[in-house]
């Protein structure tokens, strides 16, 4: 993920974005399959956050390779989302 | 041929200074790690300080703001900003003067805010008749801006009554000049008021020094134009001032970068050398050795291709190019 690409993921969250609020939906993305991200898409992350939290929504990242891990550590963006190490600890801790 | 860099002020915004407690807190640290050694001769503490303590017990990163000084090998300075730092760069120039010779010195103007000209008036050669000043820059209103900052109130000395001779030469962005053995290319960059970047090219040798700097990633044709600038670069000075969540957030369109987009942008460009400069004045030198630390970690653990050399600048840092 990086400024090439970091634009669809944007438009892939986008319709979700009205729905995640209390009573709808959380989002919880799955990260198993992303080797690498840039801080064009950090930055899709950090504005998606921004909108869900003003909409007291909730979302989260999980299960993320290693070195996606290490770029969220060293850009603290474990501090911008909550990060879960599977799919399944993540819709469990963010449940209602 | 080799150039050097030297960093006589990397701090951005605003000098800072440290003090008596935060020094006690330096001896306390190297004191206590020295505890149980044997430290007999200089050079046994000199090596213990260098194997042994971190770098921010070691060094400091410095209090001047902006001004880098490229030496090549010519008879004439070549220089980038004015910030504090030119204060130091002047002393040391007159001091290494030949009596009876005058000196010419370029100064290349990223642009006009406070830190990048405020040495101008404390640069000792300034004062000495015969000597020459070039200062060069993109800004319509590069040399008002220098006049201004010595008009009465702000300081007792105007710049007309400066004794040498100073001229302001204008560059335009995209179009390389050939000036003192250099061709430089400045580059219009995204901060408040604009600034320019400038690419320095010499015997197939290449510096770039990009500060006060925005960067959008997301948005195709400037980085591809940034790739361009830095492209194959022997030595990047990148603005790292924020970090990569202030920018995108609470800092977004400040006018700053951060560590993490100049190491992606160096390896997109393969350039071979970052440095970090500007640093934000109220980062303390252990948050600037840790910003370091995590920005070689990303480099290591990013890298495809050459891998790139990333150090963070110090006042009185040299870098062999």
């Amino acid at each position: 993920m990086d400024h090439s690409n970091a634009a669809a993921l944007q438009a892939a969250l986008e319709p979700h974005l009205p729905d995640c609020k209390p009573g709808g939906y959380r989002i919880v993305l799955d990260l198993s399959r992303l080797s690498y991200i840039s801080s064009a898409g950090l930055r899709i992350l950090m504005i998606t956050s921004r909108q869900i939290k003003s909409q007291q929504g909730v979302i989260a990242v999980a299960a993320m390779q290693p070195v996606v891990r290490e770029i969220f550590d060293i850009s603290k963006f474990t501090l911008v989302l909550k990060c879960f190490d599977t799919v399944g600890e993540a819709l469990a801790q963010t449940a209602p | 041929m080799t150039m050097l860099v030297r960093i006589w002020g990397c701090r951005g915004s605003l000098p800072v200074a440290t003090n008596t407690s935060k020094l006690r807190v330096r001896l306390i640290a190297a004191l206590q790690a020295a505890r149980w050694k044997t430290l007999g001769s200089k050079e046994e503490i000199i090596r213990f300080m260098d194997a042994e303590l971190d770098f921010s017990v070691t060094h400091s990163f410095g209090g001047n703001t902006a001004c880098v000084e490229i030496e090549s090998g010519g008879s004439d300075y070549v220089a980038c900003d004015l910030g504090s730092g030119a204060r130091e760069f002047g002393n040391r120039a007159l001091a290494a003067a030949n009596p009876g010779k005058s000196d010419t010195f370029h100064f290349f103007v990223s642009h006009l805010h406070w830190d990048h000209i405020m040495g101008f008036p404390f640069f000792a050669p300034a004062y000495v008749a015969g000597n020459r000043i070039r200062i060069y820059g993109c800004h319509p209103n590069l040399a008002e801006g220098f006049v201004r900052q010595q008009r009465a109130p702000h300081f007792p000395v105007q710049l007309s009554q400066m004794a040498a001779d100073i001229q302001f030469v204008q560059l335009e962005a995209g179009v390389s000049a050939e000036i003192a053995g250099f061709s430089v290319t400045p580059k219009l960059q995204q901060h408040s008021g604009d600034s320019y970047g400038y690419r320095f090219e010499q015997s197939g040798k290449s510096i770039v020094y990009s500060t006060d700097s925005e960067h959008k990633l997301e948005q195709t044709e400037h980085t591809r134009a940034f790739v361009e600038f830095f492209r194959d670069a022997d030595l990047v000075l990148f603005d790292a001032m924020y970090s990569l969540t202030d920018t995108i957030s609470v800092k977004e369109d400040w006018g700053h970068s951060s560590n993490i987009v100049g190491v992606e942008l160096c390896q997109m460009a393969g350039a071979k050398h970052l440095c970090l400069f500007h640093h934000e004045p109220i980062y303390e030198d252990e948050q600037l050795e840790t910003l370091w630390r995590d920005s070689q970690r990303l480099e290591e653990i990013t890298r495809s291709g050459q891998p790139l050399r990333i150090s963070s600048a110090f006042d009185g840092m040299e870098i062999l190019v």
